[in-house]
């Protein structure tokens, strides 16, 4: 065999032998590809398989979470009216009376007064539980929410003005008791009198009761005067 | 004869070059994807792990329910006892 034979033979095996490793390793290369895609793929599948549900359920949550804020939102305002419940809201969270509630766009529009002036803050802080609660954990170590100089004296605002600016025109409180000037027969059954009662005068004394309950003195008051009289 | 030797000076010096840089390419290509395809196998079972927790969510879905279901008795509670603001 001629020698440029030889070397053709040698070349050609090389070339063999470079495309055999180069080819070799490049379907070990692509088989471990192949290998982390099928992971992936499981792992994927996974994924979709597992958040499936979530938009149905997410839904649902937010449903009963809408229904829970209306149903809290009409509470407060049915019961508070608009302007105290936004300014309870306001009072608890400073600038959330911008929003106004999401039931009530014209609670937008409403001016809130300022409760957090005349409540104090542990009102204001069990309120604040009622409504989305994080508890207020800022709120004790924060600025007060309640002017304590004046505080006492807006809270009277809260009151019609007579019993606050003139309470001396206000009727008296009732005195009661064995001594009262008037009297009132205990009745015999629920609601029913034996006569209206009457002012006790001078020329007529009240009824002791050790008379007029066979002498039986069941009061304490009446008790100590037979004391006295005792001695 | 010269021929042939040219033949062999052919094969050696540009077709063995040639092959082999093709497939040394086509091997490089081959070995870059293996570390991403790895990386995305293991990106998507963490996913796949993380997403456990989403069973959890009918759990969230029934308390949820029922706190506000506590919440309107509550609320019936309060619009019966309380008088309304008009």
């Amino acid at each position: 065999m001629p020698a440029a034979g030889v070397v053709m033979i040698i070349a050609v095996l090389l070339i063999v032998l470079a495309v055999v490793y180069y080819l070799v390793s490049t379907i070990v290369a692509l088989q471990r590809i192949t290998n982390s895609l099928d992971e992936a793929i499981t792992g994927v599948v996974g994924i979709i398989e597992k958040s499936a549900p979530v938009d149905d359920v997410v839904s649902s949550i937010n449903t009963n979470l809408d229904a829970g804020v209306s149903l809290l939102e009409g509470l407060l305002v049915k019961k508070a009216g608009m302007e105290d419940a936004v300014g309870l809201v306001e009072g608890l969270y400073p600038g959330a009376a911008g929003e106004g509630f999401r039931d009530f766009p014209e609670s937008k529009h409403t001016n809130a007064p300022r409760i957090s002036e005349v409540y104090t803050k542990g009102t204001l802080t069990l309120a604040r539980l009622g409504r989305e609660a994080p508890i207020a954990a800022a709120s004790p170590n924060g600025p007060a929410l309640r002017d304590p100089a004046s505080g006492s004296l807006a809270a009277r605002a809260l009151y019609p003005e007579a019993r606050q600016g003139r309470p001396q025109n206000m009727p008296r409180s009732p005195i009661i008791g064995t001594d009262s000037p008037v009297q009132y027969v205990p009745s015999e059954s629920p609601g029913v009198r034996k006569h209206m009662p009457v002012a006790v005068t001078a020329s007529a004394p009240p009824p002791q009761p050790e008379e007029s309950e066979g002498g039986l003195a069941k009061s304490g008051l009446a008790f100590l005067r037979r004391f006295k009289k005792d001695d | 004869m010269t021929l042939e030797w040219i033949g062999d000076a052919i094969l050696l010096l540009v077709v063995l070059p040639v092959v082999v840089y093709l497939l040394r390419g086509v091997l490089n290509a081959a070995s870059s994807i293996v570390p991403s395809a790895h990386q995305i196998a293991v990106a998507a079972t963490a996913g796949s792990k993380d997403l456990d927790a989403t069973a959890l969510l009918l759990t969230t879905q029934d308390q949820v329910q029922k706190t506000i279901e506590v919440a309107a008795d509550y609320g019936g509670s309060l619009d019966v006892i309380l008088d309304d603001a008009d």
